[in-house]
């Protein structure tokens, strides 16, 4: 009985503890009600993910209107994936969240704080269960919103300035999915994401369908920072609160890129986009681009976080570049990578929340001798370095290992000699951090003093996170069988 | 004995650091376990040797990666020597280190002997890789763990070392390593190591496995092949235990085990030799020992001189492997052990000197064989087997290249060990010459090094003519490597 | 007439590109929530447009009519209103905030006060 309802429960939880929140007020009580909602959509997400194992791909009839008429959610093995992804991590940071918001926020807007969270929460795995297009944009703007709030409680002025661009960026995003949404339905009549992959089959590609695949592509890649249109992600991320940051950097962006794939391996599958149309080459050369312009930047960055918000930018770069290609491989290391970029760069800023916890903004002149002073978190801090790099056992490895494969396949062995050499950018800025960290012993530099012991819950989430990072490097099964099991799914579509 | 117990060479190291790190506050408990440790670890090692002898090859699976890549250990001879010179010369080491870390109040040893295990044991892991994969896999870990100790210090110099160490190293096998596993994995399918060779008849005659060839070559930095030699000199600001145990043995000895048993067990000697083209490498690791003995004939820092003696020697390896012959192949796996035990005399000597006098320059050893005549007797004996003069074990090892050199009817080859004997005649005897008959500078008589480093030291020169005598397990293991065809 | 045939599309199209310039030219936080709005207006005529049938009426079933209007694209653009209503509020509320942490309203001296050299994105 309950099973049954797992789609709708997956966002309702989270939707309507949200206002729970608004309810107590108080800063204990609503961060109990986040843990508790979180962790039941968490559970709800493992549950839809064995159900789709089993028994294959779910059609859940919202208020019981059958599709294409009402709205429908639909989960196969794609946005199973990311429910699980999404959620779990949702439910970890929230565990780890409470005394690291009491250092950075005022106790009296916490339950704001949770609040928007949780509707984050509710608009993000919305967007990826629904099997409707409006319902996408209508929980793009949920979570997009509670982003803004999100990012403007962090602690600096420059916060607000940061919420403020990326609202404006953000919703042009938005508004320019909402148009490709609305000419796909001018041209077929329906909404249902289904349903339009079949009628959009049926047909040539018109000139308002291209419309909308431009406007769908351009509005979905701000919201998912491919360079150039990654502009508003660095200051948003240095600058939210660190609970936020780890967050968002972990799914937010992620969600994005199902929606990518989605509408371009489900939705205009048939329509042998990436044969018919330059769609590939032009997300193959801004994702090469990404991956070194990012990287470099991030390299000259003075804010620890910000250079972190780049070093993202550049690994979203590897995410769509495995998108571009189409082909199995591919795929799989787009998608595989869109986990182990989730728990790298989730337990990294989990790793700055709490270096953030006992001496604030970390920059690199306040970082200096960090590795004595901190040991275990600086250390920690090289491990998922190394996982950003790819260094063989580490998470970083294998998807970075499955995109060259996927490069090679094609012959292309000068783009597989270009995604190294990008990594090589990558030991540039973590080394970076490590000279900082364990070599700058100067008596009169060294001003770091500790606040006080590091919060339990906080330390026990941040060592699941970074040995999540050592442990999907030697087992794959869970996250590379997965992900190849969504590439073939998302294949399919575009062969039917 | 059970196939599990392979992987245990790779944990004893690091229930070792382990313990180590749990006993930093008692130096004494935690250098007995360093010794411990490496004993145990040697003798576990060398209860293989009848096994391997008699034509076993246990292979132990610990876990699948990728779908098809496992983490494969597997002995052959190959690696069997490795780890058995690796792990010995650990034993050695470890008395040395503590003398030399004790008399030069270096901070940091905890760290220190925690970095040195874990050294050894992704050295045990590369020595037993199964495949690729595994080898790549310890191989950065190496690079990784060795870092902070070429940095040990934490000055500037240090940091600098530090940077190109990582740099090139991090870089080749990433840029080159990498890319040449994945091409191997789509063109063979498989990423095992196999004797003669992963690539069938087909395969061999395209372009494709000499292009791997090269990217293996230049992507294995370790090995010091030019123009990727930079690092090993610029490594040389770690203490001098470091740049003994680590850039004479288990690093460079790493990198230049790889490229022997990539050329080995992926390409296959018999198929070496019918790729038309392969000798490029022949002549850039000849350039090598001739450019890099130059250097070392011209640089007057004493442990700058053994480093590029270093790349030199290491080139000797891949020249005789590059002949693609099975003396050869067997001459290469006995230099290894030759260059490791005769290096490690020549850096504890070089120690020896910097903790008795402070002095790390060839010009101001004039007269010090009379004030440390025991370190100066253990300079000459490394200096002699380098050079290639029996009775000590560098001259089996020249031997046997050359004998395969003459196989191959290769005179360049002849030519380069002959230019090279002499070259190396050239930096090391002036050396000893001033030591034991230039008349003493001013400086006041210091006396030998504590007598932790004079042990150490001692053993390894008598060792390295012992094994001149006993040389016959190192021989059968290096005949089993390549069996002549 | 094509061009008067299609003439809300026109308009939406020109409102699309004005709130577009708008919010890229004007310096004032204020001015560009304002392009945002003409932008985002744009979306609720193109969506408006095509479900309009003239002669249609609303679609409650009476036995004289045969036309009706498509309720639907009425049914989101409502929705979609209420969530630019949202972001114009989110957004003057921030706008609000930044006035007084900052004292001005202008990007470039926001820039300059806080920004500068950090501001390479």
């Amino acid at each position: 009985m309950l099973s049954s309802q797992l789609p709708a429960l997956q966002v309702v939880i989270p939707l309507v503890a949200a206002p729970i929140c608004v309810f107590f007020r108080n800063p204990r009580i609503a961060w109990l009600i986040a843990l508790i909602a979180s962790s039941l959509t968490f559970m709800v997400s493992i549950g839809l993910f064995l159900q789709v194992q089993q028994l294959g791909v779910i059609s859940y009839e919202m208020g019981n209107w059958s599709p294409p008429w009402g709205i429908e959610y639909r989960v196969d093995n794609v946005n199973a994936y990311i429910l699980l992804i999404v959620s779990s991590i949702g439910a970890l940071v929230t565990a780890y969240a409470y005394p690291s918001l009491k250092r950075e926020i005022d106790t009296n807007r916490h339950y704001l704080f949770w609040t928007s969270y949780l509707l984050c929460l509710t608009g993000l795995l919305g967007v990826t269960i629904t099997g409707d297009a409006f319902n996408i944009f209508v929980f793009l703007e949920i979570s997009s919103l509670s982003t803004y709030v999100l990012i403007a409680l962090g602690k600096s002025r420059l916060a607000l300035y940061a919420a403020f661009r990326y609202l404006i960026l953000g919703t042009i995003g938005a508004t320019f999915i909402v148009i490709g949404i609305g000419l796909l339905y001018l041209m077929t009549g329906t909404l249902n994401l289904y349903d339009l992959a079949s009628r959009l089959g049926d047909m040539d590609l018109a000139q308002p369908q291209l419309a909308a695949l431009a406007f769908l592509t351009v509005g979905i890649s701000l919201k998912l920072a491919l360079f150039p249109l990654h502009l508003w992600l660095p200051n948003a991320y240095a600058f939210a609160p660190s609970v936020a940051t780890s967050f968002l950097a972990a799914t937010a962006t992620k969600v994005a890129v199902y929606l990518l794939l989605r509408f371009a391996y489900d939705v205009f599958g048939k329509s042998q986009i990436f044969s018919e149309l330059p769609l590939g080459e032009v997300l193959l050369v801004l994702s090469i681009v990404a991956m070194f312009v990012a990287s470099t930047v991030a390299i000259y960055q003075d804010d620890v976080k910000r250079m972190f918000a780049y070093s993202s930018v550049a690994q979203i770069g590897y995410i769509t570049l495995g998108a571009s290609f189409a082909s199995q491989t591919a795929l799989t290391a787009s998608i595989v990578h869109l986990f182990n970029h989730a728990i790298t760069k989730g337990a990294i800023f989990l790793l700055l929340g709490i270096v953030a916890f006992q001496i604030g903004q970390p920059t690199f002149t306040k970082i200096k001798g960090l590795g004595k002073k901190m040991p275990w978190t600086s250390f920690g801090m090289v491990l998922c370095g190394l996982s950003l790099i790819g260094v063989p056992g580490t998470a970083g490895f294998i998807s970075k290992w499955y995109l060259i494969l996927a490069v090679l396949e094609r012959g292309w062995w000068w783009l597989a000699a270009m995604i190294l050499a990008s990594s090589l950018l990558a030991i540039l800025y973590i080394w970076r951090f490590v000279e900082t960290a364990y070599f700058v012993t100067d008596a009169e530099d060294n001003t770091i003093e500790l606040g006080s012991k590091i919060p339990f819950s906080m330390a026990t989430v941040t060592v699941l996170f970074v040995l999540a990072c050592l442990f999907f490097g030697f087992h794959t099964e869970f996250s590379v069988d997965s992900a190849s099991e969504a590439a073939r799914v998302l294949l399919e579509y575009t062969r039917q | 004995m059970s196939e599990t117990s392979i992987f245990f060479s790779v944990l004893i190291p690091v229930i070792g650091a382990l313990l180590i790190g749990a006993s930093r506050k008692l130096p004494n408990i935690r250098e007995t376990i360093t010794l411990i440790t490496a004993i145990f670890l040697f003798l576990f090692n060398a209860q293989y040797l009848p096994d391997i002898l008699d034509g076993e090859r246990p292979e132990f699976a610990l876990m699948t990666i990728i779908p098809n890549v496992e983490l494969l250990f597997s002995i052959e001879p190959l690696g069997l020597l490795f780890a058995l010179v690796a792990s010995s010369l650990w034993i050695i080491n470890s008395i040395y280190s503590i003398g030399y870390m004790r008399a030069n109040k270096e901070k940091n040893q905890t760290r220190f002997y925690v970095c040195f295990a874990i050294a050894l044991s992704s050295t045990m892991g590369i020595a037993y890789a199964g495949n690729l994969i595994t080898l790549f896999l310890f191989y950065e870990i190496l690079t990784l763990c060795t870092y902070p100790l070429v940095t040990h210090h934490g000055t500037h110099e240090a940091r600098h070392g530090g940077r190109i160490y990582l740099g090139i190293l991090m870089s080749t096998s990433i840029l080159f390593f990498l890319l040449a596993i994945g091409w191997t994995w789509l063109f063979t399918g498989t990423l095992e190591f196999t004797p003669n060779g992963i690539f069938n008849h087909e395969q061999l005659q395209t372009s494709i496995p000499l292009i791997l060839m090269a990217l293996y070559v230049f992507g294995v930095g370790k090995a010091a092949i030019m123009p990727f030699h930079r690092w090993l000199p610029a490594a040389m600001v770690a203490p001098t235990p470091v740049s003994a145990l680590l850039h004479a043995v288990a690093v460079v000895k790493a990198g230049v085990f790889s490229i022997v048993k990539i050329l080995v067990y992926v390409f296959g000697i018999a198929n070496l030799e019918t790729i038309s083209g392969g000798s490029w490498l022949m002549y850039l690791a000849g350039f090598t020992i001739i450019a890099a003995s130059v250097v070392a004939l011209k640089s007057d820092n004493l442990k700058t001189r053994l480093a590029y003696s270093t790349i030199s020697q290491l080139s000797y390896v891949i020249l005789a492997v590059a002949l693609f012959v099975p003396i050869a192949v067997m001459g290469a796996a006995l230099h290894i052990v030759a260059h490791a035990f005769s290096k490690i005399t020549l850096f504890f000597a070089a120690g020896a000197i910097y903790t008795a006098s402070k002095k790390t320059k060839v010009s101001e050893l004039n007269g010090i064989g009379k004030r440390m005549p025991i370190t100066m007797i253990a300079f000459t004996i490394g200096a002699l087997s380098l050079i290639g003069i029996p009775p000590a074990i560098g001259f089996l090892s020249k031997w046997y290249i050359l004998s395969g050199a003459f196989d191959a009817q290769e005179t360049f080859v002849v030519a380069v060990i002959i230019i090279s004997t002499l070259l190396n005649a050239a930096y090391f005897l002036p050396i000893i010459y001033a030591a034991f008959f230039r008349t003493d500078d001013n400086s006041k008589n210091h006396g030998e090094a504590p007598t932790a480093i004079i042990i150490a030291m001692a053993s390894t020169g008598i060792l390295s003519i012992a094994l001149f005598f006993f040389s016959d397990q190192i021989i059968s293991l290096g005949y089993q490597i390549a069996p002549a065809y | 007439m094509d061009l008067f045939d299609n003439i809300n599309y026109w308009i939406a199209m020109f409102q699309i590109v004005m709130g577009l310039f708008i919010v890229i030219a004007s310096e004032n936080l204020i001015k560009t929530l304002v392009g945002l709005g003409i932008f985002q207006s744009a979306v609720y005529i193109i969506y408006i447009s095509p479900a309009k049938i003239f002669g249609g009426t609303a679609p409650i079933f009476v036995s004289n009519q045969e036309v009706y209007a498509n309720p639907l694209p009425h049914v989101l653009i409502l929705t979609a209103i209420v969530v630019g209503v949202a972001t114009i509020a989110l957004g003057l509320a921030l706008v609000v905030r930044i006035y007084e942490a900052y004292g001005t309203l202008e990007e470039d001296k926001i820039q300059d006060i806080d920004l500068g050299a950090n501001n390479d994105a």
